[in-house]
């Protein structure tokens, strides 16, 4: 018999390093039973997942613009997740951006961009805080639950985005449930020409830069990281832990409203109620994949992204149903939180 | 008047059924201090494989079976990372969500192909214990699973307050140091716990696919595993109250659904909105929400 005992102690430095790496490799065999019972070679499989999205510049662009709004849930819900708020509301957050850029694009006809792009980014901010404003309260002034009263506000926004697409927004003559064409003043030019790369990666980059800086460089920063650590030692600290949290969540929510913004402004031009189909959720994968931290969240949103472009040209190529990417996204996500449990223990005989 | 009315009460059960299973699962996981947000990838697991197993097998039944295993297995899963290991229950719950919800979609895809019409199963018959009697009739024209959601809750709150089993689930979610103490494996009654609420996930699902479609679509679910979530707070973790309170949103979901047949035009999305408010505005009323286990979202790690 094994006589194995586990104690708590810290992975030596070059083993953490390893453990995206790990939790890639992992992922990678687990899904692969999937590939063989869809009939497919699994390393060719990958091979087109991981490689061949990179390997023309029309495809590597796609990956960068399927991360641009993932860029953002995931250092939305990294902001609200770094003061212990959880905000798992960037879903909603995020159409509330989209039905806010969607109106300005329709009311601001015939604006120049020099204006009409600064009020759709400043539009789409301010939707997303005030769509996390009720929770933020509720959470602050009566201690409510945040992750109900958000999870609840994702489903409502859903209802109110069909309100507007059956209703005054559905277009006349195609009845199609889909906003009218955004002005020209309000649409996010494009990075590359041709490609679908438009503003929005660049603001995603500030955001996470943005996001550095205040976390690590700022008194508010260091706030945040204290309530997150524990309330009570933040409180005796002297710290406003309502105050702090407030912003927290309320600056969460605009960086979600972005993503929602951008995904009209740069991608569709219109709203239309499938925009999001789970970005906000899959935001929240971003930030733990990337330890909460923007470097980590950036380069983590170029994976997921690289993925998702990946499950199309595996499907394309291969017949495989292009959900194997969401597969893929929620295996690596659990495999990693429990390496990263793992990597606290150590496993030793007893003697 | 009377034809809607009956209508409407036969309508409201039929709505609040996989809403009753799904609580009481997520109430066993709970109470046992696990928040398991797998709940909304949980209950499309147990609609997919409910309707592959009986497609393939020709056999409800043997479709029930699978989506109840399915359920357990993704209680087992939940409970390897928030039990086992003690990872973050919202981040995993999510997770598992998100993995069931792709996993689903791609069997059925791999299974049925892209196929133009839906393929379909014949759904099981409603059964209607008073024949044609005025008013009764009608109403309890339900599915099995109707009846046995409603039998089930007296059950669960036996089980919960009138056996060791149920006494042994509420005293790892209030106070898991004690439990330990007294004795109890907290590890093994908190998956227990969360196997028994994923095979319940499961059954609510399944009723989707096998009684009230008798098909699989991506939208079966629509967001009921979140409705489940909030269900809970509204019945204050109580099995009694969750009847009510599935009632109550299946009552305002089947009212909707009437008034909009009835050729009234209102803004149905207010009426589908509205349970969801109402839920906020309930969590608002309780305020701090005393009566939630003390140990819900708490890890416990014996040192």
């Amino acid at each position: 018999m094994l006589n194995l005992k586990i104690e708590r102690q810290p992975a030596p430095v070059w083993l953490r390093t390893l453990i995206p790496v790990a939790a890639a490799l992992a992922t990678f065999v687990l899904t692969s039973v999937l590939l063989v019972l869809a009939r497919a070679d699994p390393l060719q499989a990958y091979y087109h997942f991981l490689i061949s999205p990179l390997s023309s510049q029309v495809s590597a662009l796609e990956v960068l613009v399927k991360s641009t709004p993932l860029m953002l849930t995931g250092a939305a819900a990294a902001f609200a997740f770094s003061t212990g708020y959880y905000n798992i509301g960037g879903e909603g957050q995020l159409y509330a951006g989209a039905v806010a850029g969607a109106w300005l694009g329709i009311v601001l006809k015939g604006v120049s961009p020099a204006i009409g792009i600064p009020l759709m980014i400043l539009g789409g901010f301010i939707a997303g805080m005030l769509w996390a404003l009720l929770p933020a309260l509720l959470k602050v002034r009566l201690n409510v639950d945040e992750v109900v009263t958000t999870l609840l506000l994702n489903s409502v926004i859903l209802f109110i985005v069909s309100f507007l697409l059956n209703g005054v927004w559905r277009d006349p003559v195609s009845q199609w449930p889909q906003s009218p064409e955004i002005t020209m003043g309000t649409v996010f030019f494009k990075l590359v020409p041709r490609s679908r790369l438009h503003l929005g990666f660049i603001i995603a980059l500030m955001v996470l830069a943005v996001m550095w800086f205040i976390l690590n460089h700022s008194a508010l920063g260091l706030r945040m990281r204290a309530v997150g650590q524990g309330k009570e030692a933040a409180r005796f600290a002297g710290i406003d832990v309502n105050r702090t949290t407030l912003i927290a969540a309320l600056v969460s929510g605009g960086i979600a409203g972005l993503a929602g913004v951008g995904e009209v402004a740069g991608i569709h031009f219109h709203l239309i109620d499938s925009i999001s189909d789970g970005l906000g959720y899959s935001g929240v994968i971003v930030a733990t994949l990337g330890g909460l931290n923007p470097v980590g969240v950036g380069l983590s949103a170029l994976f997921i992204g690289l993925i998702q472009t990946g499950a199309q040209s595996v499907s394309r190529a291969m017949n495989v149903p292009v959900y194997l990417g969401q597969i893929v996204q929620a295996t690596l996500l659990l495999v990693t939180l429990a390496l990263l449990f793992l990597q606290n223990y150590r496993v030793s005989r007893r003697r | 008047m009377d034809a809607f009315l009956v209508g409407l009460i036969a309508a409201t059960l039929r709505v609040a059924t996989p809403l009753i299973y799904g609580t009481l699962g997520e109430l066993f996981c709970e109470r046992s201090g696990v928040l398991n947000l797998g709940i909304e990838g949980t209950l499309f697991l147990g609609a997919f494989t409910g309707f592959a197993a009986a497609y393939l097998s020709g056999s409800l039944w043997i479709g029930m079976l699978a989506a109840i295993l399915a359920g357990a297995l993704s209680g087992w899963l939940m409970s390897l990372l928030a039990v086992r290991l003690g990872v973050n229950q919202h981040v995993s719950g999510l997770g598992i969500t998100l993995l069931w919800t792709g996993f689903s979609l791609f069997g059925f895809r791999l299974i049925f192909g892209e196929p133009k019409i839906n393929p379909t199963v014949q759904a099981f018959q409603p059964l209607s214990p008073f024949g044609d009697t005025p008013m009764l009739g009608p109403i309890f024209n339900q599915h099995i699973l109707t009846y046995a959601a409603l039998a089930i809750v007296p059950l669960v709150w036996w089980i919960m307050y009138r056996t060791k089993f149920g006494l042994n689930f509420r005293a790892v979610g209030e106070n898991p140091e004690a439990a330990d103490a007294a004795g109890l494996n907290v590890y093994a009654i908190r998956t227990q716990a969360l196997m028994i609420g994923g095979a319940l996930m499961g059954i609510g699902g399944a009723f989707l696919s096998l009684a009230q479609l008798g098909s699989f679509t991506f939208g079966i679910v629509a967001g009921r595993g979140w409705v489940c979530i909030a269900l809970i707070i509204f019945a204050d973790w109580q099995a009694g109250r969750v009847l009510w309170g599935a009632l109550l949103f299946g009552g305002v979901a089947a009212l909707q659904l009437r008034l909009q047949t009835l050729g009234l035009k209102l803004p149905y999305e207010l009426f589908l909105a509205l349970p969801y408010l109402v839920t906020i505005l309930a969590l608002v009323v309780a305020g701090r929400n005393v009566s939630a286990p003390a140990y819900l979202l708490k890890a416990y790690r014996r040192e």
